[in-house]
């Protein structure tokens, strides 16, 4: 079996339509919004403010606290029930950890920097949507950073390494699909995050990680573009 | 700190006027798109001012409540995001969630705008149900009317996912859609130094007396009411409240698309 053509028409290595913004929510210290295709992140950032319970607290440094969520009504079936659930869980803390890195928050010790991403509308790729929207909002919130943070997923469709698998490709049936999401630094290409299911080789892999590594450059111009955009007055509604 | 602002707002209600120079009867600008999320049935972002919220609708097909085997059922949640302000925190809905879920509930709900009957498939078997989610993105005050028309408009554009009896797909929506009679709207007139007025913004709302949500149709007609805050009302100034809802409920029936 060979795998000759993505749903939607687009190259193996090419991704869905990007836009993304900062400064979408007023309140927030920081914030962004992130669309890869259908799938849209918000994020904002609040913080560095007092963290409770106190025995949480880091007298070294601050603590960075993720939470991601999906909306009720972002699923691609039923609607989702709220209130949390084990993958949202598990997201939020591979998105510390895919942040971290970026971050020096010594100076703001006992305290912690809240960073929310919720989703209106998911169609696959929602992490990486959200580590994206995450790094450009706490890059918003003026805090000092190595790097943005860019993220995509890449991944095996039968014979074939594709980059930002929508829904229906991660739901392939017709042969083998691995689902890789990955978080680089884009300068250094450094890793923060990666996570994998399904069947791939150790080739495949590593041609996944070079698609990653194109990818993201791609991904950290527009996300550099919204954040010069917001002082240069280009921005609009 | 908070008095500084109370004592600012209720000083300039005297003469009046308002933080942000507003009338005591004008709403802020108003901004209404539909179909704004995609994996919903049907959506609304409604934008009052600063405070921007969206409302999504999901269809599915259940078994009818057992005392209500011929209707549809309907439900309203509302989630107050912390993304949207710091003063929330994550977590189970709170009170205020919670009261402005059921209110909106209620004003839905006992207008009749929407037909249960008509989502009845088979009796004591299968109905369908319809749900509202309302997400805030931002709050600044007044998250009541705007949750409420963004419900509103979010039924109205909802369209029924394909059902071949025994699957969903919600991937293909028909162009069939919920069956509206009414048109209910929330307007909410709040009372502070002696005066009444309308669409407080957040630091406003620390003024606030007493408080009245009022939702009503069309023809005039009220559906559900809420008084809120810690002060009384006197039946002269609930009538009078009455009226000042109906009319910003008629300009605020505008933006239903």
């Amino acid at each position: 079996m060979s795998y000759e053509k993505r749903p939607d028409g687009r190259n193996f290595d090419e991704l869905r339509p990007i836009e993304a913004k900062v400064g979408v929510i007023k309140n927030a210290v920081g914030s962004a919004s992130f669309k890869i295709g259908k799938t849209w992140a918000l994020a904002a950032v609040y913080g560095p403010r007092e963290l409770h319970p106190k025995f949480l607290q880091d007298p070294a440094k601050g603590r960075l606290r993720c939470n991601y969520n999906m909306m009720p009504f972002s699923g691609t079936g039923d609607r989702i029930r709220p209130g949390g659930n084990r993958r949202a869980k598990e997201i939020s803390m591979v998105t510390e950890k895919s942040l971290m890195p970026v971050l020096d928050l010594k100076n703001y010790p006992n305290t912690v920097v809240d960073v929310f991403i919720e989703l209106p509308q998911t169609d696959a790729g929602s992490r990486c949507a959200g580590i994206c929207a995450a790094s450009m909002a706490l890059a918003d919130a003026g805090f000092v950073m190595k790097d943005l943070v860019s993220a995509v997923a890449v991944g095996r469709v039968d014979d074939k390494i594709v980059v930002d698998l929508d829904y229906q490709e991660e739901a392939y049936e017709d042969g083998p699909v691995a689902d890789i999401p990955i978080a680089m630094l884009p300068r250094t290409k450094e890793v923060t995050l990666l996570q994998m299911d399904g069947e791939i080789s150790k080739e495949q892999m590593a041609e996944a990680l070079e698609l990653a590594k194109k990818s993201v450059d791609e991904i950290y111009e527009f996300q550099k573009k919204a954040l010069k955009e917001k002082y240069t007055g280009e921005q609009n509604e | 700190m908070s008095n500084i602002v109370k004592d600012h707002v209720l000083e300039l209600l005297k003469n009046d006027t308002r933080v942000d120079g507003r009338g005591l009867k004008d709403y802020r600008d108003i901004k209404v798109d539909v179909e704004v999320t995609s994996t919903a049935e049907g959506s609304a972002r409604v934008k009052i001012g600063d405070t921007d919220v969206i409302a999504g609708v999901k269809f599915n097909v259940e078994t009818p409540y057992p005392d209500n085997p011929e209707n549809g059922n309907f439900m309203v949640n509302a989630e107050f995001l912390p993304l949207s302000s710091p003063n929330f925190e994550a977590g189970p809905p709170k009170i205020d969630a919670i009261e402005l879920s059921r209110v909106v509930d209620r004003g839905i709900r006992e207008s009749k705008m929407i037909d249960t009957g008509s989502l009845c498939i088979t009796p004591g078997e299968k109905v369908w149900s319809v749900g509202v989610d309302i997400c805030t993105l931002n709050t600044d005050g007044n998250l009541i009317d705007a949750a409420a028309l963004a419900a509103i408009v979010a039924l109205k554009n909802a369209r029924f996912p394909k059902y071949d009896g025994v699957k969903l797909d919600y991937k293909t929506l028909t162009d069939e859609k919920l069956k509206l009679s009414k048109m209910p709207i929330c307007a909410t007139v709040v009372k502070a130094g002696g005066k009444f007025f309308v669409d407080l913004n957040e630091e406003e709302e620390e003024a606030t007396e007493a408080k009245l949500n009022v939702w009503s149709t069309e023809d005039g007609e009220l559906s559900a009411l809420q008084k809120g805050g810690d002060s009384n009302l006197t039946v002269e100034d609930i009538n009078q409240m009455f009226d000042i809802a109906i009319e910003k409920a008629t300009e605020l029936r505008k933006f239903v698309q």
